[in-house]
């Protein structure tokens, strides 16, 4: 029972930034336009995190500001750097995929570079905790596992309910879908596909920002170079197969998380399993479920990939 | 005069992508304080003031040129290859375990053994993705980006297990890599005082054989074709999946080796880190010098020299050196923006008929 | 977007030119409609009548030329400004999302129910229900685009279009994709509603043409050749003023089909992408030195069909027998080795490599043959010479064979991909479209060319809409409608108008 409840103790906060990401990669994705830089922009993000506490050190007027402060840097910069992709993919219509390597090789070395510079070695942060919900939390079981995370993982679930309503109930998803499913529809009754396209992208690279900072802040509380470890692709491919709603994407990155978790805790047994081997099983993982998701483009965004030109003849 | 304009035009759009590039490195710079032109002069000269320095830029081009020559024989045929650098890592792997399992065979047997075992291992893990790709359609953008984290851990499992140097153990110093490999195995140093080796000759060897196969084969015909219009490819009868297939078998033989000559030249043992992102610069190499080997050679010297001289701008003008990743990253991006503005038919049409009217000449020449 | 309130009593288009790169869609057109009036717009594929239409529309800028809506010159420069004018358009690939409801497609539009975090989708309800009444279409909201027929997403288009206020409709080929009966409710529907808009509806359905429209303009290759009033003129002289000349290029009698056909469809089934069955039943046949033309309004099936005769896709049912032997479901590389040649739909992404040059285009098909590589070189010399050869046989206008094949005219990548089929020698040629949107001249050489090898007694399939070309060339005619041959037809006795009929879905020769 322990160990059932440890599992799903650890894997919540462990989905935190995996689903952060995507639900931002969804509204790329949803507007038509998929971002492989999101690794660079979480890795950007995750330094940009950590950032301000890190810098400004202790002497804060209210407990957490420079936290905050540093995810909303987090965020920012994020956003701009989302925009940055959309002025090479809308504007220049620019190959995606390739233009998402270039623009992830940018955000890792920035961050690196600035972080050798700014901070180096290896500081921690003491980062954010936990914040248990008083009485909530100490129900048996589901006290622990639901009730006694960080403030961000709290956030971060109540925002897949928003981003469903953002995406369906509002003017702006209905054009972002528009844009993704059939632009030239949208165009026809006088949307602003590119537009919409930027702003979906700004959306995106905020989340991925944040999800980013998550990470240094409230999870391994330092920086390294390693820290997002393909947690950007994987968020990528998550959308994918989550098709591009946001509940089947909770849903996938909950499997994946719980299988992280899953594979902490068997080691923490003391079962000999190299300890490489289980790292890799994510990464696997998501090769596999690509392999067999079939994924129908008519069900969400069929125009995936393509730049839009009004000018051009289908 | 249209094939003039078409060169003006193109040279003007590359350096205009590479001041850009030099223009967002400068802001990168000077957010850190860093002295912008010392570093830059840094970079570019520092490396080519003597015969060392000239001969750690060769050794650094060479691993780039096979890597970008098997990267671009995969764009051209229509499949963007990102997985090179754990198809290195495997094919260090083959070529490590061959040298560690037949130390007694002569060089001339186990030289070129381990070469092709690391040719094979790079063969083999990019077969996988290319395989996926053909059958089941999956995006080898992800899947070979899964399998670099999924290479890398099993190098480093193979590291610190069954080819950790026994030395190690004993001594308890747990560095995690493989013994030093036998003299048969090594390419020998060219140039006395540089570490220049023979991989120099397997590099300008594979850019004359890719040049062969891609224009002057039916083969590489076909694999152009499949990734230059594949529906007409198909159309015309070729089979566009078994060339994606073959391109990413290529692909990944290239970059097993790159990482196979990466052994026997330079380190002669399996190493962390011997990958050193030569996967990732591979593919800015390959763009950069337009998918072309006449144009990755000196693409390929030209990033050696931004990777040697970005290590020294750390001592120098205490720039780090991760600041090599930020340029590729800019360049990679300005370049693939740019070649879909001289792509656009539209915007070259309109821009030829400004000129024209500006010039004065008939527009049909 | 606040729709026009005031009727549109008058919109004039003067002398509007449109190019794109290769191709000038629309030279010095000018037209006008009344109030209350229905204008039809006739012309063959690729006559500009689309790019006019979207050009009205805010989706394209025109390079010379204005539009005046009573009397005012406007100028659109996006679709918002055209609906802000009460233009409204309903094209022929409807402009909806098909993962979306009918109710979310239209609130795509319609703005005034759009605030920053809600979606007043019960006042878009509501407007629906007042046109749905006003107007007599019937639609339910609720529906997903993707569930609904082709004649239930026409009406949601034309809701759409007229709850965003609309005070003149654009049609282009309303009832293409329609069954007969669709088609009368539509024409009914649509004179009625000329009480309170006029209409510009775009054609080459004769019928429709007669029973609806109060003027037609006819347009070929970009260009008005004809405006006048419709209850003036027979279908006869309008059919005849669309396809232009009868002249009929000299001929041989007609091939007797000795022994078995060269090519012998029967009974065959093909799914589209979308799923449903676009070639339904069809039994086709041609024999060795005939032309058989099939003529059709495009979207009956031609594309699935070509395809399926060459191994692009796959067949549900049916045989296709070539020369005997069954090649359906076969691999392209068999079906091309075993003689066929083609001449795809889509030049530029299909015929050619567009980024190849002129001289490796002509051997896509035959890279690795004896003929042009030796043990898997190239044979680059072999390869210069039949590119030299071919380029002055066909007369391919180029600076030379190293030219980027696409980056030549429309007329001269068809000459390249002609060249190559016909250089190969096959056994039979199946043409789709083979002159669309290109000039006169360009069109007469693959006439010409076409004959010829039907004189040295190659069997060719002629897939065209454009009723010119399928009495110049066939030797029998067969009709596609709905994935099967509605009605054969022979050279002697087939005239434009009998085929428009057949064409438009309707068997006997009712009178028009």
């Amino acid at each position: 029972m322990d160990f059932a409840v440890n599992i799903l103790a650890l894997g919540i906060p462990f989905s935190v930034a995996l689903l952060l990401a995507s639900l931002g990669e969804m509204f790329n994705q949803r507007a038509g336009v998929f971002n492989l830089g999101c690794e660079g922009i979480m890795a950007m993000g995750a330094f940009l995190g950590m950032l301000v506490p890190y810098g400004a050190g202790h002497g804060a007027p209210v407990p957490g500001t420079f936290n905050v402060l540093g995810l909303l840097l987090a965020m920012a910069v994020g956003a701009l750097l989302g925009l940055l992709f959309g002025l090479a993919v809308v504007t220049f219509r620019a190959p995606q995929g390739i233009a998402g390597i270039g623009l992830q090789m940018f955000g890792v070395g920035t961050a690196g570079t600035l972080f050798r510079h700014f901070v180096g070695g290896t500081q921690s942060v003491p980062g954010i905790d936990r914040l248990p919900i008083p009485v909530l939390s100490d129900i048996p079981f589901i006290g622990p596992v639901l009730f006694s995370h960080n403030p961000l993982v709290y956030l971060t679930f109540l925002l897949v309910p928003a981003a469903w309503y953002i995406l369906f109930r509002t003017p702006w998803g209905l054009r972002v879908r528009a844009s993704g499913a059939n632009p030239r529809a949208a165009d026809s009754v006088g949307i602003r596909v590119n537009l919409v396209r930027f702003q979906a992208l700004a959306v995106g690279g905020a989340l991925a920002g944040l999800a980013g900072a998550y990470l240094s802040l409230c999870q391994v509380k330092m920086f390294s170079d390693e820290i997002i470890a393909g947690r950007g692709f994987i968020a990528v491919a998550l959308v994918y197969f989550g098709h591009w709603r946001p509940l089947k994407i909770t849903g996938g990155a909950l499997l994946f998380s719980f299988a992280q978790a899953l594979q902490l805790a068997i080691q923490g047994q003391g079962i000999d399993f190299p300890y490489e081997f289980a790292v890799m099983l994510p990464y696997a993982l998501v090769i596999v479920v690509l392999a067999f998701s079939r994924e129908s483009l008519l069900l969400g965004p069929t125009a995936l990939g393509k730049p839009f030109n009004r000018e051009m003849r289908t | 005069m249209t094939k003039q304009f078409k060169i003006l035009y193109r040279t003007v759009l590359i350096l205009l992508a590479v001041a850009a590039a030099m223009l967002a490195g400068a802001l990168i710079l000077w957010t850190i304080g860093a002295d912008v032109t010392k570093t830059y002069s840094v970079i570019i000269f520092e490396p080519l003031k003597n015969k060392i320095q000239i001969g750690e830029v060769i050794i650094r081009a060479i691993p780039l040129t096979v890597i970008a020559l098997g990267l671009s024989v995969a764009y051209r045929s229509g499949i963007i290859n990102i997985g090179a650098e754990g198809q290195m890592a495997m094919g260090i792997i083959a070529a490590t375990a061959v040298a560690l399992a037949f130390p007694g065979l002569p060089k001339a047997v186990l030289l070129p053994l381990a070469l092709t075992a690391g040719a094979i291992g790079g063969a083999a893990w990019g077969f996988i993705p290319g395989l996926l790709k053909a059958k089941l359609h999956v995006s080898e953008l992800l899947s070979t980006v899964m399998l670099n984290y999924i290479a890398a851990q099993f190098y480093t499992f193979c590291l610190r297990g069954p080819m950790l140097d026994p030395a190690e153990i004993t001594m308890g110093s747990g560095t995690p890599q493989s013994m030093r490999l036998t003299k048969a195995i090594w390419l020998d140093r060219l140039v006395p005082g540089t570490r220049i080796h023979t991989g120099v000759y397997i590099a300008l060897f594979l850019a004359f054989t890719v040049w062969l196969l891609l224009w002057r084969t039916s083969w590489g015909y076909r694999m152009r074709a499949a990734g230059a219009g594949e529906r007409a490819a198909r159309y015309g009868g070729i089979g566009v999946a078994g060339c994606l297939v073959a391109a990413m078998v290529i692909s990944g033989a290239f970059a097993g080796l790159a990482g196979a000559v990466e052994v026997a030249g330079v380190h002669r043992r399996a190493i962390e880190g011997i990958t050193s992102g030569y996967g990732f610069s591979g593919i800015v190499v390959a763009l950069f010098g337009g998918l072309h080997p006449a144009g990755i050679i000196p693409a390929s010297f030209f990033f050696g020299l931004l990777i040697v001289g970005a290590d020294m701008t750390q001592r120098m003008a205490g720039v780090p050196a991760n600041m090599v990743l930020v340029l590729q990253g800019i360049i990679i991006l300005v370049i693939v923006a740019t070649r879909m503005v001289l792509a656009n038919p539209y915007l070259e049409d309109r821009v030829r008929r400004r000129y024209c009217r500006l010039t004065g000449r008939s527009r049909e020449e | 977007m606040e729709p026009n309130t005031g009727k549109i009593t008058s919109l004039r288009v003067e002398h509007i030119t449109k190019r794109f790169p290769g191709v000038l869609a629309c030279s010095d057109i000018s037209l006008s409609v009344g109030e209350g009036e229905v204008l039809a717009l006739v012309g063959e594929n690729g006559a500009g009548k689309t790019t006019l239409m979207n050009i009205l529309m805010g989706l394209y800028r025109p390079d010379e030329g204005r539009i005046l809506i009573n009397g005012e010159e406007t100028v659109f420069r996006s679709p918002g400004d055209a609906f802000a004018a009460g233009l409204g358009m309903v094209h022929q690939q409807y402009m909806l999302v098909a993962n979306m409801t009918v109710l979310e497609n239209i609130a795509l539009g319609y703005t005034r129910a759009w605030s920053p975090l809600a979606l007043d989708l019960d006042m878009v309800r509501a407007r629906i229900d007042e046109i749905s009444r006003k107007y007599g279409l019937a639609v339910d909201p609720d529906a997903y685009v993707w569930q609904l027929s082709v004649g239930e997403q026409q009406r949601v288009e034309l809701v759409k279009t007229l709850c965003l206020g609309a005070r003149f409709l654009i049609l282009d080929e309303p009832t293409s994709a329609l069954t007969p009966q669709e088609t009368d409710e539509l024409i009914l529907l649509l004179r009625k509603m000329t009480r309170e808009l006029s209409i510009i509806f775009i054609s080459h359905k004769l019928q429709e043409v007669k029973n609806l429209s109060d003027k037609v303009v006819i347009l070929r290759r970009g260009e008005v050749v004809f405006e006048g009033s419709t209850a003036d003129h027979s279908s006869d002289d309008i059919a005849a003023l669309m396809t232009g000349r009868e002249i009929h290029l000299p001929r041989n009698d007609a091939p007797e089909c000795e022994g078995k056909p060269a090519l012998d469809i029967r009974g065959l089934k093909v799914r589209s992408d979308r799923g449903f069955l676009a070639v339904d039943g069809l039994d086709l046949s041609v024999c060795a030195g005939e032309i058989v033309g099939l003529a059709g309004v495009s979207g009956n099936g031609q594309r699935e069909l070509a395809e399926a005769i060459n191994g692009l896709r796959e067949v549900e049912e049916g045989e296709i027998l070539f020369f005997g032997r069954n090649i359906a479901d076969h691999s392209p590389r068999d079906v091309i080795d075993a003689g066929m040649g083609y001449i795809p739909e889509e030049r530029n992404t299909e015929g050619i490599v567009p980024s190849f040059s002129m001289k490796e285009n002509f051997i896509l098909k035959d890279a690795g043959s004896p003929r042009f590589s030796a043990r898997s070189f190239l044979k680059l010399e072999e390869i210069d010479r039949n590119a030299d050869r071919l380029r002055t046989e066909f007369d391919i206008r180029s600076p030379d064979t190293d030219a980027a094949a696409g980056s030549l005219s429309g007329g001269n990548i068809q000459k390249v991909i002609l060249a190559r089929e016909i250089s190969r020698m096959p056994r039979f040629l199946v043409a789709v479209y083979p002159t669309r949107g290109l000039d006169m001249g360009a069109a007469e050489f693959i006439h010409r060319r076409l004959l010829e090898k039907r004189m040295e007694g190659i069997g060719i399939l002629l897939i065209s809409e454009e009723l010119e070309e399928i009495l110049d060339l066939s030797d029998r005619i067969a009709v596609i409608f709905k994935g099967r041959i509605i009605g054969t037809l022979d050279r002697g006795t087939a005239d434009s108008r009998k085929i428009g009929i057949l064409m438009a879905g309707v068997r006997n020769d009712e009178a028009v």
